[in-house]
């Protein structure tokens, strides 16, 4: 995906120039256009018969598609639409590192609650 | 907004070839922008609170249904696109400013406001559903927690589309011009955090049962 986009679209700015403008118009719809479609792909996924009173191995494999999915939405909004891609790397670290905090932080208190068991 | 709207710096983006560089920091970004950025990262341990609290209370309710039974998963699948397509129009709102372009620039954000306020609207009408068909608010803990956790959101769009609208106004009176075009791209940041976050719920609150 990243590299589709990359590769296909135009870069407008100096990438060695420290404030890159990041892309041109065209190559925003595109990531518009791709981002619809993993929401599309997504949904398709949820509703898959294969996951009908999945389990074990099944149900994690339902769940795992869609958070990959996700992530890879959440990369490209961050990373284009943000401009984090073509902006200075410490805004990128201050921003990961909120999101790092709090997975770590989330992850532990549903595994105190026995989210996970359940 | 006009302290913001005023203060340019080096490393500011895009249009940064334009700026003043009167407010030079220690590490070339202005201060506003790494401020929303830590702003923004703190946001993801408010929201992430809220969806931990949604995943644990879920499936909560002695009486009532509980939320995913009531989904309507076309309809907010919907919703999550007209909120996707509206972080495409504010980075073309930002575009528009980096190339001075003023008309194009209050276009596309009314029109990210426009696609705000129906993503609200969809919300309102879900929120009536659920009600109408016996979750509220107090009615279990998974509606407690389903509804602050959509709520906050709502909230978090809502003083966006206020944001866009007053960029919008300020760009008219000539106060947000190609000179100070990293006010727009500050209030973008916070749009599109508001995105990514329902990218978020969308998944983990509506998809995955």
């Amino acid at each position: 995906m990243t590299d589709a986009t990359t590769t296909d679209v135009a870069i407008t700015g100096d990438h060695d120039h420290e404030h890159s403008h990041g892309l041109d118009d065209k190559g925003y719809v595109k990531i518009a256009l791709w981002l619809a479609l993993i929401t599309g792909a997504e949904v398709a996924w949820s509703y898959l018969p294969v996951w009908e009173d999945a389990s074990g191995l099944t149900s994690f494999a339902e769940v795992a598609g869609l958070l990959v999915m996700m992530a890879i939405k959440f990369a490209v909004v961050a990373g284009f639409f943000m401009h984090l891609r073509f902006d200075n790397k410490l805004l990128t670290r201050l921003f990961y590192s909120g999101l790092v905090l709090a997975v770590v932080v989330y992850v532990i208190v549903l595994t105190t609650f026995e989210f996970w068991s359940s | 907004m006009t302290d913001l709207a005023d203060t340019t710096a080096v490393g500011a983006h895009p249009g940064a070839a334009t700026h003043d560089h009167t407010h030079v920091t220690a590490t070339g970004i202005s201060n506003e922008k790494v401020a929303m950025w830590a702003f923004l990262g703190s946001e993801c341990l408010l929201f992430g609170g809220l969806i931990s609290t949604f995943l644990l209370y879920k499936d909560r309710a002695a009486d009532g249904p509980v939320p995913h039974e009531l989904y309507d998963i076309a309809f907010t699948s919907i919703s999550s696109f007209v909120l996707l397509m509206s972080s495409l129009t504010m980075v073309l709102a930002v575009s528009a400013i980096s190339r001075g372009d003023d008309r194009a620039l209050r276009a596309w954000l009314l029109v990210t406001a426009l696609l705000g306020s129906i993503f609200i609207s969809g919300q309102v009408y879900e929120f009536k559903e659920f009600l109408n068909e016996g979750l509220g608010f107090t009615t279990s803990p998974a509606g407690s927690a389903f509804f602050t956790l959509t709520g906050f959101h709502g909230v978090h769009v809502t003083i966006g589309i206020v944001m866009l609208i007053s960029a919008a106004l300020l760009s008219r009176s000539g106060r947000i011009t190609q000179r100070n075009a990293e006010a727009v791209e500050i209030v973008g940041l916070y749009w599109h955090f508001v995105d990514v976050v329902w990218i978020l719920i969308f998944t983990v609150v509506y998809l995955i049962k």
